[in-house]
C-alpha cells in the first residue's frame, strides 16, 4: 500500500494533538516513523517515509557502522555496514552479543551479518551502554540499517 | 514454480521500466539500491528498495553475493539483472542456479559461451554464420596467402591487443610484409604478445542487429532487426527498427543467422546478434552475442507490439515462446534517441547534478523511458544516460516527423545535455534519408570543425 502526502499530514496533524513524541506506524510492509521537533524548532513539511524498514531519511547517505550519529535524545546509532542477516548471537542458542543496559566499547562486537554464509562482525563503534535493540535476530537488514541504539559514555 | 517477487538488481531508467511490466504481471518488485540511489524514482515505484551499499558500483551493484543475498533475504524467487552491471556475469546467473533462484536470462553456459569473443568466434563459424575475413598468421608467407584471399584494404591486429590498440592499415598488400613486420615487433614490446592476426578493414560499415527470444529448449525466434549505426566512439547514440534500405536479401539472411547462432546454443531467454554489415561488399559478419536485454529494445516493442520484459519473465517461468515466428508482426517504424546528461561543447564531458525541471513529450506515438522527474538526482558514479526518447510513425518518415517534435517540446533544467546535439542530428539530410553508416557522427564533427 501506499501513503499519500495528505496521508501522512493528517497522521502529523494527529500526533501534534497527542501527548506523544514519537510516532511509529507499520503497516503491510510499510512504516512510517514520526517525531516531534526538540525545543520547538520547526519541522521539515515531510516527513521520512521509508518502505518496510526503519526510518532512513532519503536525502542524506546513511554512514557506516560506527560512525557517530546522534539521534534527538543523545543517542548513538548503531548501523549495519553491510546487506545481510543480522545475528544477534555468534550461534543459535548461545546468549547475544550484547543485551539492553549492557556496556560496549569501540571494538565490541555487536552482532554478525552474514551475506552468502560469510559472517561479517559488526563492532560498537561507541563506547556507551545499550538502550535500545532495532534489529531483529534473523531478519535481513539493509546497509545503513540502524541495528542498536547506545548511549555513549560522556 | 512461478515468479511472485523479483529483486531487480540495477537503476535508472531499466529498473523503472522493468518495474512497470511487473506491476502490470502482479508481480512485486524488490529493488536494489545503493545510497546514491535511495531516493530514486525507481526506489520509490518498487515494492521495497533494499540499499546494498555505497555509491560506488563495485561496492553495491556489481556485488554477486549482495545482490543473492538482498534476493534471498526479502522473499524472492527471481532476480532480472537489466542491462550493465551484473547481467552478463556468469556468477551471478551460476550462484542463483545454485541457489534455486530464478535468473531472468541465460544459463550461466550460455553466458560464457558468448562473452569471450575468440569462443564466440568459434560459435559463430561452427553455425554457419559469417565473420569478418582473416585470422591468425605465423609466417610473412603465411600471412600474404590469406592477405591475397581477403583482399585489401586490411588491418594487422596484435592478439593481445583491443578497444583500438594494435591495430594497423595495410592499403596496399605489397605494404604487407614491412607491415607485419613492424606490427609483431610493437605488439611483443606493447602486449608482451607478438602473435598478429589479419581481418578485413570495412570502411563503410552498419551496426545491424537481430532481436532475439529463445526458449532454452532449442527453439528461437527473432523480432526483427535494429539499426544502430549512429555511434559515437562505439557507444550507440540513436537506433531504429526496421533498418533502413538493407536489401531484402541481406536482411533475411542476417535473420536467419541469427537464428542459427543462438538455436546451436538452446539459447534462453531474450539476447540479441550483432552483425556489421560491409556496404561496400554487400555482405555481413558476426559481431557478437548480447546475452541481455539491451538499451535499444523500445523500437522493437513499439514495431512488434510485443513487451520484451514479459516475455523474458514468461520463459523464465518455462512457459516458453508464446508467439510462433509468422505470428511476429513487423507495423511500421521507430527510431530511438539516447539522452545523456553530458555536455557537447566540453567533449561530451559527463554533467551530473540535480535536475531542477523536466518536460518529457507526449503524444501519439511517442514514448519516454526515464527515471528523471523535477529534482532527480544525476549521480557521477554512473553511466550519463538520463532518458530514451521513441518514436513509432506508420513509415519512418513519420516516425522521424515524431521523434523530432517530441525532442523539440522536452525541457531539462540543471545539467547539460545532449538534447540539442540530438535534434541536429535528425535533422541532417544523410539521416534522414537512412542507412547511415558508422561513420555518420564523426563524419559531421569534421564537417563541423571545417565550418
Amino acid at each position: 500500500m501506499n501513503l499519500t502526502a495528505k496521508d501522512v499530514e493528517e497522521i502529523m496533524k494527529l500526533l501534534e494533538g497527542s501527548a506523544f513524541d514519537r510516532l511509529s506506524l507499520e503497516i503491510d510492509g510499510m512504516k512510517l516513523e514520526l517525531e516531534r521537533g526538540g525545543a520547538g524548532a520547526p519541522r521539515p513539511p515531510r516527513a521520512p517515509v521509508t518502505k518496510a524498514e526503519p526510518a532512513v531519511p532519503t536525502a542524506p547517505p546513511s554512514p557506516p557502522a560506527g560512525d557517530r550519529v546522534s539521534t534527538q535524545a543523545g543517542l548513538v546509532e548503531v548501523r549495519s555496514p553491510l546487506l545481510g542477516i543480522y545475528y544477534r548471537a555468534p550461534k543459535p542458542g548461545e546468549p547475544p552479543f550484547v543485551e539492553v543496559g549492557g556496556k560496549v566499547d569501540v571494538e565490541t562486537v555487536i552482532g554478525i551479518v552474514e551475506v552468502m554464509k560469510l559472517m561479517n562482525s559488526v563492532p560498537a563503534g561507541v563506547k556507551g551502554e545499550v538502550v535500545e535493540i532495532i534489529g531483529r535476530n534473523g531478519e535481513l537488514v539493509e546497509h545503513g540499517e540502524v541495528l542498536l541504539l547506545v548511549r555513549p559514555e560522556s | 514454480m512461478t515468479i511472485r517477487r523479483i529483486l531487480i538488481a540495477n537503476r535508472g531508467e531499466i529498473a523503472v521500466r522493468i518495474i512497470r511490466t511487473a506491476r502490470a504481471l502482479g508481480i512485486e518488485t524488490v529493488l536494489a539500491v545503493s545510497e546514491a540511489d535511495r531516493g530514486s524514482l525507481g526506489a520509490r515505484m518498487a515494492d521495497r528498495a533494499l540499499c546494498i551499499g555505497p555509491a560506488r558500483p563495485s561496492d553495491s551493484y556489481l556485488r554477486v553475493e549482495t545482490i543473492v543475498q538482498a534476493a534471498l533475504g526479502s522473499g524472492c524467487d527471481a532476480i532480472h539483472p537489466g542491462y550493465g552491471f551484473l547481467s552478463e556475469r556468469a556468477a551471478l546467473a551460476q550462484m542463483c542456479e545454485d541457489e534455486g533462484l530464478i535468473f531472468i536470462g541465460p544459463t550461466a553456459a550460455q553466458i560464457e559461451a558468448v562473452g569471450d569473443k575468440l569462443r564466440a568466434r568459434a560459435e559463430a563459424i561452427a553455425a554457419d554464420v559469417p565473420v569478418v575475413p582473416g585470422g591468425p598468421v605465423e609466417s610473412t608467407a603465411d600471412a600474404q596467402a590469406l592477405a591475397g584471399e581477403i583482399g585489401a584494404p586490411l588491418l594487422v591486429k596484435a592478439v593481445g591487443g583491443g578497444g583500438g590498440r594494435g591495430m594497423k592499415r595495410v592499403e596496399r598488400l605489397e605494404d604487407l610484409p614491412a607491415i607485419l613486420a613492424m606490427a609483431s615487433a610493437e605488439a611483443g614490446a606493447a602486449f608482451g604478445d607478438a602473435r598478429v592476426y589479419l581481418e578485413r578493414y570495412v570502411a563503410r560499415g552498419r551496426h545491424v542487429e537481430v532481436q532475439l527470444l529463445g526458449d532454452g529448449q532449442g527453439h528461437v525466434i527473432h523480432l526483427g532487426e535494429r539499426d544502430c549505426s549512429v555511434q559515437r566512439r562505439y557507444q550507440k547514440l540513436i537506433e531504429e527498427t526496421p533498418a533502413p534500405h538493407l536489401p531484402a536479401d541481406m536482411r533475411a539472411a542476417m535473420h536467419a543467422a541469427a537464428l542459427r547462432f543462438a538455436a546451436r546454443l538452446s539459447y534462453r531467454g531474450a539476447g540479441t546478434v550483432e552483425f556489421l554489415y560491409d556496404i561496400a561488399h554487400n555482405q555481413f559478419y558476426f559481431l557478437e552475442m548480447n546475452a541481455r536485454i539491451q538499451v535499444e529494445h523500445p523500437v522493437t516493442e513499439m514495431v512488434t507490439g510485443i513487451d520484451l520484459v514479459a516475455e523474458q519473465i514468461a520463459i523464465a517461468n518455462g512457459k516458453g515462446l508464446r508467439r510462433a515466428q509468422e505470428d511476429v508482426r513487423i507495423d511500421g517504424a521507430a527510431i530511438e534517441v539516447r539522452i545523456n546528461a553530458e555536455d557537447p561543447a566540453r567533449d561530451f564531458m559527463p554533467a551530473p547534478g540535480t535536475v531542477s525541471a523536466v518536460r518529457w513529450p507526449a503524444g501519439q506515438g511517442i514514448r519516454v523511458d526515464s527515471h528523471i522527474v523535477d529534482g532527480a538526482s544525476i549521480p557521477p558514479f554512473y553511466d550519463s544516460m538520463i532518458a530514451k526518447i521513441i518514436a513509432h510513425g506508420p513509415d519512418r518518415a513519420a516516425a522521424l516527423a515524431r521523434l523530432r517534435r517530441a525532442l523539440g517540446e522536452t525541457r531539462i533544467e540543471g545539467v547539460s545535455t545532449n538534447l540539442a546535439f540530438q535534434a541536429d542530428n535528425l535533422a541532417d539530410p544523410d539521416f534522414a534519408e537512412g542507412g547511415v553508416d558508422t561513420g555518420f557522427l564523426a563524419g559531421r564533427a569534421t564537417l563541423a570543425s571545417a565550418d
